[in-house]
């Protein structure tokens, strides 16, 4: 997995509550059964003008300069909600994006984005909006600075939120590490522990139906 | 101190904690299916992987192939076909068991996995699919992940979880005549917020929880998410044992007696403590149906769709305005008597044979408004063969309703199937979100039996008035 350690970008704020992973992704837009290809299918139904076309609409933010080179994404509350679909962080990751700022964002999504080298950041909606404010004043110019090390977010010297991500994620993405080989190390643990449930909750084991 | 249902599901399951709030969980069960499973599937192969346990995993084709009569692997859907033959060929070289399309028990995931004993009380179970939650019902800790999470859960048996906060959601009084589940949840959502539960495990309690029939607690469990919850769970009972009981892959008579004293103890401790705790007296609910598009757009049928300018908060005030625009509504206008073009039954929350038994009865003898488009997709090939045995096919069909094969169907548009443009829906589904059903489909989510007295009158209707 890519790592992710310290970025500075452009950022675009997508201002809306409630950003679900349909909205992402549309679902007509995850075609094949792959992880690539998926960018081009990213808010498919805001980018473009007519569903399923391909006719940029010139309104939306990432189809505007310097937007299109935005690496960070300034949003709100509960973005991510809805469908489990990991193809919503796959199109953003094809597409460019390594940092979403949110107050809070759908809990399956933000698992998602860890696993695939995007730091999800939790900020309080107050300080999302002095982000936004600032950014907006000139959005070439006014690049984010995004530290996953210090834990820091910040905005050229006037600007500076704290972070904080749980070890494991954090350890995750400063590494790049593989989760299922991280978790092999312990295969033998998860060994023991089954064998001794095993015994505990015979009833919890699958069992072939009765033909 | 005592510990809450949850507490105790997490405890047993507890491998190792990481120390950093989260722990490594032992994984019960895997349930893939055709979306996003084959993925998995897939990738798992090619890092070189093996599912560790394969008696552990199962999978249905529910997603993405067609609900009409004699469905074949070809879908409307352009390029389904793959998902499907992918899904089907990873799943035989990984040894897990398939229900596939032309097995009497294909369903969608959600209604399958309870109805075949997969799920049952005192697991944890997960599945690429977010609606997992609805499994919590039978007092299993079951949650939706990503696709990456499902190839970690199948090849270790295990999954790094963040230790949630616990909200208990008290359901208190008896719901009037007309109310259902899906009216409780979605209630809860409008008053609370779509963000109302993020952060949170949930367990629904108290006296009209317990009352409650197996069905109507997994219509319930179902919209956790869409409160932004983890999951959802409801403590095991009597009803819950009977439900379980002989079912195909539930715990075999050998090992009942332990199952069951196990799954006693499942119960909230009396001091048990909660992060958070809401109450809610089910008498105030009516019949609930949405009218944007977020569940926290709902409100009751006997209302009016309500004005952004009253909204203090900005944020969600500009949401309500989007939806408007969205949904072609003006505020003031009352719900009950917008004219709607599609009636849909179906999905993981409202598709079961108490469902259907109840859309049945509003609609027997009854036709269809004139232009509107009535489907029922039952949720499995058992809930549509249980139909056919009472006929209730029969009373749908002479209605004016479509009777289809199992499968999400139109919950969701995946390119092929849609209600066409900007056409208004009424649904018994679980997300009114943007273009879900289909390009600039309007959907209101309500009960069954709402969307059945809505496709007689050809308008949104308060089907009390019609029981
Ligand atoms: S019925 Fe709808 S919500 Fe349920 S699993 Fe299928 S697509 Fe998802």
């Amino acid at each position: 997995m890519e790592k992710f350690t310290q970025l500075t970008a452009i950022a675009a704020p997508i201002r809306r509550i409630n950003i679900d992973t349909d909205i992402i992704i549309p679902s007509r837009e995850m075609k094949r059964v792959s992880k690539q290809g998926l960018g081009e299918g990213l808010f498919a139904g805001w980018r473009y003008t007519k569903p399923g076309g391909r006719e940029e609409n010139a309104d939306f933010i990432l189809n505007q300069p310097p937007y299109r080179e935005a690496k960070i994404i300034l949003t709100s509350a509960n973005f991510g909600c809805g469908s489990s679909r990991e193809h919503a962080v796959w199109a953003l990751h094809e597409w460019g994006i390594r940092c979403i700022i949110a107050p809070s964002f759908g809990s399956i999504f933000q698992g998602n984005c860890v696993r695939n080298g995007i730091l999800p950041v939790v900020l309080d909606d107050e300080k999302v909006v002095e982000l936004v404010n600032w950014v907006e004043q000139d959005a070439a110019a006014n690049q984010l600075t995004v530290d996953l090390v210090a834990g820091k977010v910040s905005a050229a010297d006037h600007i500076e939120y704290s972070f904080s991500l749980s070890e494991a994620d954090r350890e995750m993405l400063l590494n790049g590490l593989d989760a299922i080989a991280v978790t092999l190390k312990r295969a033998d643990e998860i060994a023991a522990f089954e064998s001794r449930d095993q015994k505990q909750r015979p009833w919890a084991y699958p069992q072939r139906p009765a033909p | 101190m005592g510990r809450s249902c949850i507490e105790k599901l997490w405890d047993a399951h507890e491998i190792t904690d990481l120390g950093d709030g989260s722990s490594l969980l032992y994984i019960d069960r895997v349930f893939l299916h055709e979306r996003t499973g084959s993925i998995a599937l897939k990738s798992l192969e090619a890092s070189g992987r093996r599912v560790r346990n394969p008696a552990q995993v199962f999978c249905t084709m529910d997603h993405i192939v067609d609900t009409f009569p004699g469905r074949t692997d070809q879908t409307l859907m352009p390029s389904g076909t793959d998902f499907i033959t992918a899904t089907r060929e990873a799943a035989r070289a990984a040894g897990i068991t398939v229900f596939d399309l032309g097995d009497p028990r294909q369903g969608i995931v959600h209604v399958i996995a309870p109805e075949q004993g997969i799920a049952y009380p005192g697991l944890t179970l997960v599945c690429p699919d977010s609606h997992t939650c609805t499994q919590g019902a039978l007092g299993a800790l079951a949650w939706g992940i990503g696709s990456t999470e499902a190839e970690h859960a199948m090849a270790t048996q295990t999954l790094v979880v963040r230790r949630p906060k616990t909200m208990r959601v008290v359901f208190d009084g008896t719901l009037s005549h007309g109310v259902t589940a899906k009216d409780m949840i979605l209630h809860l959502i409008a008053t609370h917020g779509a963000d109302g539960g993020v952060g949170y495990a949930i367990e629904f309690a108290g006296p009209a929880v317990r009352n409650m029939p197996m069905e109507a607690r997994f219509t319930l469990c179902n919209m956790a998410v869409e409160f932004g919850a983890w999951t959802g769970v409801i403590a095991p009972d009597e009803i819950t044992y009977e439900y379980v009981r002989g079912r195909p892959y539930a715990p075999s008579a050998e090992h009942w007696e332990s199952a069951e004293t196990c799954w006693r103890s499942l119960v909230s401790d009396d001091d048990a403590r909660f992060d958070a705790e809401l109450r809610v007296n089910v008498a105030d609910i009516v019949p609930t149906v949405s009218w944007g598009t977020s569940p926290q757009h709902a409100v009751g049928i006997d209302e009016t769709v309500p004005d952004p300018a009253t909204e203090k908060d900005v944020n969600r005030r500009q949401l309500m305005e989007k939806a408007l625009e969205y949904m072609d509504l003006k505020p003031g206008v009352p719900l009950e008597g917008i004219p709607i073009g599609a009636a849909f039954i179906g999905s993981c929350t409202n598709s079961r044979l108490s469902d259907l038994r109840n859309a049945a009865a509003i609609v027997k003898g009854k036709r269809v408004a004139e232009g509107v488009r009535a489907i029922i997709v039952p949720g499995s090939g058992q809930v549509k063969a249980a139909a056919e045995a009472e006929g209730l096919d029969k009373t749908f069909v002479d209605a004016g309703f479509e009777w289809r094969e199992s499968g999400c169907s139109m919950c969701f548009f995946a390119g092929g199937e849609n209600f066409g443009l900007e056409t208004r829906v009424v649904s018994s589904t679980n997300r009114n979100f943007e273009n879900r059903q289909g390009p600039r489909t309007r959907t209101h989510i309500a009960s069954p039996t709402t969307v059945a007295a809505s496709a007689l009158r050809g308008a949104l209707t308060d089907v009390r008035k019609l029981v």
